[in-house]
C-alpha cells in the first residue's frame, strides 16, 4: 500500500516539475537566424594553404593520405622545375571526411588545416568532392611565419643545402679535418 | 433545434473537431516543446501554425500503398472505422443548455458504445496488416481496451448514481451546485486514465510503442490511411477531454461568458493536461498496465461505487436513485 | 419513416449474418458477425429499447467480440484455416441443420401470423430496466452474479502464477526459485 501511494506521488512530483518547465526558456539555438560561436580552432571544412611568400605549402608527401581513417585524401606527387614538390592533384571528398583532423596533425608543413566552417551542403553528391582549386585559399591559414623551405634542409632554386634558417653548412665527408 | 438547424450543427460539429484534431496536432508538438524546453514547429507561417498544412499536403500526395500480403479490403476500411466512431461519440456532447445535436438519455452509453467500437480500428489494423509488430499491437489493444473499458464504464456509475440519469444535459445540470469532480475525485481519477488507456496516447500507447513494436498496428499504414489513424487518435483525444468536462467540471456551466465559449475554455484545459501528462510520464510496461488496471483501478472503481451509492442513499433517503 | 429504417437494419442484420456463416476466413466472418449485431442494436433502439441498444453496442459489439477478434489473432489461422473451413461448408455437414432451422422458421411465422399489433411503442429506458431486474427478477440477477463470480474466482485459478517452494537442499533451482519467490512477495505485499 505505502509502495503503492509512493509510485503514484512520484507520479504526480514529475508532472508538477515537467508543468513548471513552462516557465523556462527554451534552449533551442535558432540555426540560421542565430549562429553558434565557433573557435578559432574548431575542426570543419578542410583547405590547403600557402606559404607567407604565396606558393604553396604541401609538398605532397602523402602522410594525410595514409593517416585519415575513412580514407577520404587522394594526391599524387609532383617535381617542379626549381626542386619543389607539389601535389598533382590534391582530392579530398568530402562526404566521406569525419572532420577528425588527424591529416593536420600529420602534415609536416602545415599546409592541411582545418578550418570552422562545416556549411557544405550540396544536392549532387559528386559536387562534394573537392578539387585543389576549391581547397587551395590565398593565406598562410593559423600559422603565419611558417614557411618549409626556408627551414627544410632540402634544396630547391635559389637555396642550396646549408642555407636555411639554424642550418649548419653541410659537412664534407670526404675531408679529413675537423 | 429544427432538423435542419440540427443537420447544420452536426456538419458544424464535424469540421470543427476534425480541424480541431488537425491543429492539434501542430499544438501538441508546441506545448511539448514548452515543456522540454525547446521550441517545437515555429517555421511554417506565424508560430508555425502552417506546419498543420504543410503535413497535410505531405500525407495527401503520398503513395497510398496496401502490401500485398495484407487483407486488402479490412486493411482499407480499419482506419475509417476510428474516425467514424469517435465522430459519432460528439453526438452526445452538449455544448451549451440547448446546443447538442441528439440529447438521448442513453447519451453515456451511447458514447461508451462508440469508444467501445473504436477499439476495432486498431485491432483490425493490426489483424489485416499482416505484420507481427502489427500482430502485437492489436493484440495490447484488445486486451487494453477490454480492460479499460470495465473502469471506464464503472467509474461513470457514480455521476449517474448523483445525476440520476444517463442523458448528458442531465448530467451537467445536476452539476449545477458543485462540479462532480469533488464529489467523484475517485471516479474522476479512473476515468481520466481509462479515457487515455482508451484512446490510447502517451503513456497509454502500448499498441502503438514505437520503441518496442516499430510503430505497432500501423507499422503498415502511410499516407492518408495512416493519417486517419492519426485523426482519429486526436479526434479521441478531444472526445474524452470533452467528456470529462461534462461529467466531472460541469459541462458549458459557468459565470459571466457564454456557455460555449467555458465549454471550450475547460476543454482546452484537460488537453492541455493530457499533453503534460505525455511530456511527463513514460510508458509503463505491459503487464505493469495489466496490473494497474486490475489490482488497483478496479478495487478503487468499487470502492468509489459503493460510496457513493450510500451516500447518495443516506443524503438524499434514496432520491436521487429513483 | 421506422419502417423503412427497420426494414433496412433488419435487411443489413440478416445479410450480414449469412455472410458471417459463410466466409471461410475467420476474420471477416467477425466483421460480418459486428455488423450484424449494430444492426441488431439499431432494431432494439427503434422498437424502443433503447438501454438495451445501447448495451448491444457496448458488451456484445464493444467487448466479448474484441475477445473473439483477440483469439483469431492468437490462433494464427492462415490459408490453413481458410481450406479447412471451405470443407465444412459442404452441403453434408448443413443440411441437417438447416432443415431444423427452417421448421423453426414456419413455427415462428404461424406463431408471429396469430399475434396482433406486436410492437407495442412504450419506451423502455435505463430505469425501467432497473427495476424490472432488481424487482421481480432479482434472484436471477443473483444467480447470475453468483455464476459470474465463479467464473471469475475460476479464471484466477487458471491463470494465477504458481508459487515454487524455494529448499535450501535444492541448491541448483535456489536462484531461480529464490528470485521469483521474492517477486511474489512484492507483490502481495503490493
Amino acid at each position: 500500500m505505502m509502495q503503492l501511494w509512493e509510485s503514484f506521488w512520484s507520479q504526480i512530483r514529475t508532472i508538477w516539475r515537467v508543468l513548471k518547465h513552462t516557465f523556462t526558456k527554451a534552449e533551442t539555438v535558432q540555426y540560421p537566424e542565430q549562429k553558434p560561436y565557433l573557435a578559432p580552432r574548431y575542426r570543419g571544412r578542410i583547405v590547403l594553404t600557402k606559404d607567407p611568400d604565396g606558393d604553396e605549402r604541401c609538398v605532397a608527401c602523402n602522410l594525410c593520405a595514409a593517416a585519415c581513417p575513412p580514407d577520404c585524401i587522394a594526391l599524387q606527387q609532383g617535381t617542379r622545375e626549381d626542386g619543389r614538390w607539389y601535389p598533382e592533384f590534391f582530392r579530398i571528398n568530402f562526404s566521406r571526411c569525419i572532420m577528425c583532423g588527424l591529416c593536420e596533425e600529420a602534415c609536416p608543413t602545415n599546409a592541411i588545416q582545418l578550418i570552422p566552417d562545416f556549411e557544405m551542403c550540396e544536392y549532387d553528391r559528386q559536387n562534394m568532392v573537392y578539387e585543389k582549386e576549391h581547397l587551395m585559399i590565398d593565406g598562410t591559414g593559423k600559422y603565419h611565419d611558417y614557411n618549409f623551405y626556408r627551414v627544410a634542409g632540402m634544396a630547391i632554386e635559389g637555396k642550396d643545402k646549408g642555407e636555411a634558417e639554424n642550418e649548419a653548412p653541410p659537412i664534407d665527408v670526404r675531408s679529413l679535418l675537423p | 433545434m429544427s432538423d435542419g438547424m440540427t443537420v447544420l450543427f452536426a456538419l458544424g460539429v464535424m469540421a470543427a473537431a476534425v480541424g480541431g484534431a488537425a491543429v492539434l496536432t501542430w499544438f501538441e508538438r508546441r506545448l511539448l516543446g514548452v515543456w522540454q524546453d525547446r521550441y517545437g514547429p515555429n517555421r511554417l507561417g506565424p508560430f508555425g501554425i502552417l506546419q498543420v498544412a504543410a503535413d497535410m499536403i505531405k500525407l495527401l500526395t503520398k503513395h497510398d500503398w496496401v502490401p500485398p500480403f495484407a487483407d486488402r479490403v479490412v486493411f482499407i476500411f480499419a482506419p475509417t472505422a476510428i474516425v467514424v466512431a469517435m465522430l459519432m461519440g460528439f453526438a452526445v456532447i452538449p455544448f451549451g443548455p440547448d446546443l447538442h445535436i441528439i440529447d438521448v438519455n442513453i447519451g453515456l452509453l451511447f458514447f461508451l458504445g462508440m469508444t467501445s467500437l473504436a477499439v476495432y480500428s486498431v485491432l483490425l489494423g493490426g489483424l489485416a496488416s499482416n505484420n507481427k509488430y502489427a500482430l502485437l499491437g492489436g493484440l495490447r489493444s484488445a486486451a487494453q481496451m477490454v480492460s479499460y473499458e470495465v473502469f471506464m464504464g464503472l467509474s461513470l456509475m457514480g455521476v449517474v448514481m448523483l445525476s440520476g440519469s444517463f442523458s448528458l444535459q442531465d448530467i451537467v445540470a445536476a452539476q449545477r451546485d458543485m462540479w462532480f469532480c469533488i464529489p467523484q475525485f475517485l471516479g474522476l481519477f479512473v476515468f481520466l486514465i481509462a479515457g487515455i488507456a482508451e484512446s490510447h496516447r502517451l503513456p497509454f500507447d502500448l499498441p502503438e510503442a514505437e520503441h518496442e513494436l516499430t510503430a505497432g498496428f500501423h507499422t503498415e499504414y502511410g499516407g492518408m490511411k495512416f493519417a486517419m489513424f492519426m485523426l482519429g487518435e486526436y479526434l479521441g483525444l478531444i472526445l474524452i477531454s470533452a467528456m470529462i468536462v461534462t461529467l466531472f467540471f460541469g459541462g458549458w456551466l459557468g459565470p459571466w461568458l457564454p456557455p460555449i465559449v467555458w465549454f471550450g475554455i475547460k476543454t482546452f484545459f484537460v488537453i492541455c493536461f493530457f499533453i503534460l501528462l505525455r511530456a511527463a510520464i513514460p510508458r509503463p510496461r505491459y503487464d505493469q498496465l495489466m496490473s494497474l488496471g486490475w489490482k488497483v483501478m478496479l478495487p478503487i472503481t468499487l470502492i468509489n461505487l459503493v460510496a457513493t451509492g450510500a451516500i447518495a442513499l443516506w443524503m438524499h433517503d434514496g432520491g436521487a436513485m429513483t | 419513416m421506422e419502417v423503412i429504417l427497420f426494414y433496412i437494419s433488419a435487411f443489413i442484420a440478416l445479410f450480414t449474418t449469412v455472410f458471417a456463416l459463410t466466409r471461410t476466413n475467420a476474420a471477416h466472418a467477425l466483421i460480418y458477425l459486428i455488423i450484424s449485431l449494430l444492426a441488431v442494436a439499431v432494431i432494439f433502439f427503434l422498437l424502443g429499447a433503447p438501454f438495451a441498444a445501447a448495451l448491444e453496442v457496448v458488451i456484445y459489439a464493444g467487448a466479448i467480440m474484441v475477445l473473439f477478434v483477440f483469439v483469431i489473432m492468437m490462433l494464427n489461422l492462415g490459408e490453413a484455416g481458410v481450406e479447412r473451413e471451405r470443407q465444412r461448408l459442404n452441403p453434408k455437414i448443413w443440411i441437417l441443420p438447416a432443415i431444423l432451422s427452417g421448421v423453426l422458421l414456419i413455427e415462428l411465422l404461424l406463431v408471429i401470423s396469430k399475434l396482433e399489433a406486436p410492437a407495442t411503442g412504450t419506451l423502455i429506458g435505463a430505469k425501467q430496466v432497473g427495476l424490472t431486474l432488481f424487482g421481480p427478477y432479482v434472484l436471477a440477477v443473483e444467480i447470475a452474479s453468483m455464476l459470474l463470480l465463479a467464473g471469475l474466482v475460476g479464471a484466477y485459478h487458471v491463470g494465477r502464477r504458481f508459487r515454487l517452494r524455494a529448499t535450501d537442499d535444492d541448491a541448483t533451482e535456489a536462484p531461480l526459485t529464490t528470485e521469483i519467490s521474492t517477486e511474489i512477495q512484492k507483490e502481495v505485499s503490493q
